[in-house]
């Protein structure tokens, strides 16, 4: 009932709140159902849940993985997005909220879905849910990136239909399109629908990660959407994708198909390497800049696939990682925004001396999205790159060293033009608040946190989920 | 019943030349609306055995894709008074020939693919078209609200590809499908009508202010 509970709670609060007139009584509701939410995975944590509807909906470590990070993100976006709210009133400011918790209500679906085209139905709802906060300013730039968000995602996403369609035509044996049985059966698949699905569902799902060359929506929707529905989109909407893609590979892997699909992830990983270090040098807009580290982020996620083995184990901690550094990085250069009026990199210096909270904590988030120690990022990342080296890729290796060499080169040069510097333009006429600063405080907590201490039921439910994806725990 | 549905089938890729053919943006829309009747007609016509199941689908597919649909894209270009796609990015005849080049490539694709579902052997070869169609609409034309029927073309070639496999897929997310393309085709209508109303104008074209 529980596993019920994470999609009506959101979904009816959603509805409840629309309903008020009152901006306060909606902020209520938001907070009311994130923190409920919370309260449930924990309890998920705690006690495993048994599947229901015929294990339609039920909770593996796969599953739980990208579950715990939507939720953590969700609720301390919830609470960044009452300071929000107070100091920029978006017009049609009733739907903000209800869009909002429609898409923990979507995202929620995708996670415990086992039923493949379930999980498509949740994972199209995300995309349309956060349409309408894109282009919440209502402007030439922001219809602009609206339109490519939903006409790429949508054709992307039907693509995946198609895919999953093949692979409900590819099963012989076992319940239709459950992933349980899936897997079981997998090696009496016929081999030729299979791959066709693999491929729609890798390009379907790779649109909506932003998998270079799929990616040409992302910076454009994350630079014109107000910051935490970036922070959302970068940290569990990817997330939610990958977990999509995720199950085509544990198909793929139990049908012994893993000659045919790991090349395919290994290319498209390191073209997103490749294409992401060419845009992040003398990248003039902040926002954007992340974009493109998103785009970075989610290479490194296949390339760990790709390579299997360990890396698959570096790619579920990178999910973690990712979700909440991105987090970090888009709440902060919200809050940066809010003072400087702009995220055009050339008139935004000083800002050290113009936000100091949020300053301090985009530096924290240098450090971490980058992947240096001591931060989580830097972990995984060196997970994954010891698979490259350890398992017979070694130029794979050399190639990703020197490119996120470049992207760190990239993003220190801007982010410290923002950091450093003479203020220009008016002085700090905002103050930062307690309210947009608590979500970014843990955050950069959390991500320093997964870098010096996995507890131990954390690295049960890892090593459970890199099992699932035919990895092994090194 | 085979005979039926094939008719049916052929009807379906009729109407992606129509679609392919036309300068009308209301005959864009009435192509389309067409499609969707026929893909309403469809399932009943593949599973001679009724069952709640296929009425369903099919009242479902003609309620959304043969009437709302296509009245609400009625209205978005009745506000935006625009009649004629005018600057196709490749031109009509050009892309019948694409379109029929297309429909070959199907055919002898679906031949190497072993679907023993399949009920009839144009299932597989007009899904696939459909979608192809679907995509080349999307690419080539310029007014956003042509794009929006692009994209409902290629959903529509999903879904019949979807009907080979209707025995496997529960009711509850075939529902599910349909209304998430509803809701989708409905926010874009709404984005187009903002376009028209900021531009002055249905064409996606003029959106290129963002970029590296």
């Amino acid at each position: 009932m529980r596993l019920l509970g994470l999609l009506l709670v959101p979904l009816g609060a959603a509805a409840a709140a629309y309903a008020h007139r009152s901006a306060r009584l909606r902020n209520a509701w938001l907070l009311a159902a994130a923190a409920a939410h919370v309260a449930i995975v924990a309890s998920l944590w705690v006690t495993p849940s048994r599947p229901v509807f015929g294990d339609w909906l039920a909770l593996d470590a796969l599953g739980l993985v990208v579950l715990s990070v939507v939720t953590v993100l969700f609720a301390l976006v919830a609470i960044y997005a009452i300071g929000y709210l107070r100091t920029e009133s978006p017009r049609g400011g009733r739907a903000f909220v209800s869009c909002l918790l429609g898409f923990l209500g979507s995202t929620s679906l995708v996670a415990v879905s086992h039923h493949l085209a379930l999980l498509w139905v949740g994972m199209e709802a995300t995309t349309l849910a956060l349409a309408p906060l894109v282009y919440h300013r209502h402007d030439r730039r922001s219809l602009e990136a609206v339109w490519k968000y939903l006409v790429l995602s949508s054709v992307g996403i039907a693509l995946a239909l198609f895919g999953t369609f093949f692979l409900a035509a590819a099963q012989v044996k076992g319940r239709p399109l459950l992933i349980e049985d899936l897997v079981l059966t997998a090696k009496s698949m016929q081999p030729g629908l299979l791959r066709a699905a693999f491929v729609f569902l890798l390009v379907g799902f790779g649109t909506k990660m932003g998998l270079a060359p799929l990616h040409a929506w992302k910076p454009d929707t994350y630079g014109e959407a107000p910051s935490l529905v970036a922070a959302l989109m970068a940290g569990a909407l990817t997330s939610c994708a990958f977990l999509g893609l995720a199950r085509v590979v544990q198909v793929m892997s139990a049908a012994g198909q893993a000659a045919f699909m790991q090349p395919v992830l290994l290319a498209f990983g390191v073209f997103s390497l490749v294409v992401a270090a060419a845009f992040m040098i003398g990248q003039t807009d902040l926002k954007r800049l992340l974009a493109y580290s998103s785009v970075e982020h989610m290479g490194l996620l296949v390339l760990g696939l790709g390579l299997g083995g360990s890396g698959a184990y570096g790619t579920v901690l990178h999910v973690l990682n990712n979700g909440v550094t991105k987090g970090l990085m888009f709440l902060t250069v919200g809050n940066i925004v809010l003072v400087t009026g702009t995220s055009h990199v050339p008139s935004m210096r000083g800002v050290l001396r113009r936000a100091p909270g949020s300053g301090v904590l985009l530096l924290a988030g240098l450090f971490a999205v980058t992947g240096s120690p001591p931060f989580g990022p830097f972990v995984s990342e060196f997970t994954i790159l010891g698979a490259a080296i350890g398992q017979g890729h070694p130029w794979i290796g050399v190639i990703t060293v020197v490119l996120l060499a470049v992207i760190f080169v990239g993003m220190a040069r801007t982010i410290l033009q923002v950091l450093y510097g003479e203020p220009v333009g008016p002085g700090a006429d905002q103050r930062e608040g307690w309210l947009r600063l608590a979500g970014p405080v843990v955050l950069a907590l959390l991500v320093l946190l997964l870098g010096v201490y996995l507890p131990a039921p954390l690295r049960e439910v890892l090593a459970r989920a890199t099992v699932s994806l035919g990895g092994a725990v090194p | 019943m085979t005979d039926f549905s094939d008719l049916l089938l052929l009807l379906v890729v009729l109407t992606d030349f129509w679609v392919l053919g036309t300068t009308r943006l209301s005959s864009v829309i009435r192509a389309a609306a067409l499609q969707g009747a026929l893909l309403a007609a469809l399932p009943v016509a593949l599973h001679p055995r009724l069952s709640l199941h296929i009425l369903g689908l099919g009242a479902g597919t003609l309620v959304v894709k043969a009437i709302v649909l296509p009245a609400f894209l009625h209205r978005a270009i009745r506000e935006a008074s625009v009649r004629r796609e005018v600057e196709p990015v490749i031109g009509f005849t050009a892309s019948l020939c694409v379109g029929a080049v297309a429909v070959a490539l199907s055919f002898a694709v679906a031949q190497r693919l072993p679907l023993p579902e399949a009920q009839t052997a144009l299932l597989v070869p007009v899904a696939l078209a459909t979608v192809i169609v679907g995509l080349i609409v999307l690419t080539t034309r310029s007014k956003a609200l042509t794009q929006v029927v692009g994209y409902l073309i290629l959903e529509n070639g999903i879904y019949v590809f979807g009907l080979s496999q209707a025995e496997r897929v529960p009711f509850l997310v075939e529902l599910g499908v349909l209304l998430d393309v509803f809701v989708g085709v409905f926010i874009m209508g709404i984005v187009v009508f903002h376009i028209n109303r900021e531009f002055d104008s249905l064409s996606s074209a003029r959106l290129t202010e963002l970029k590296d």
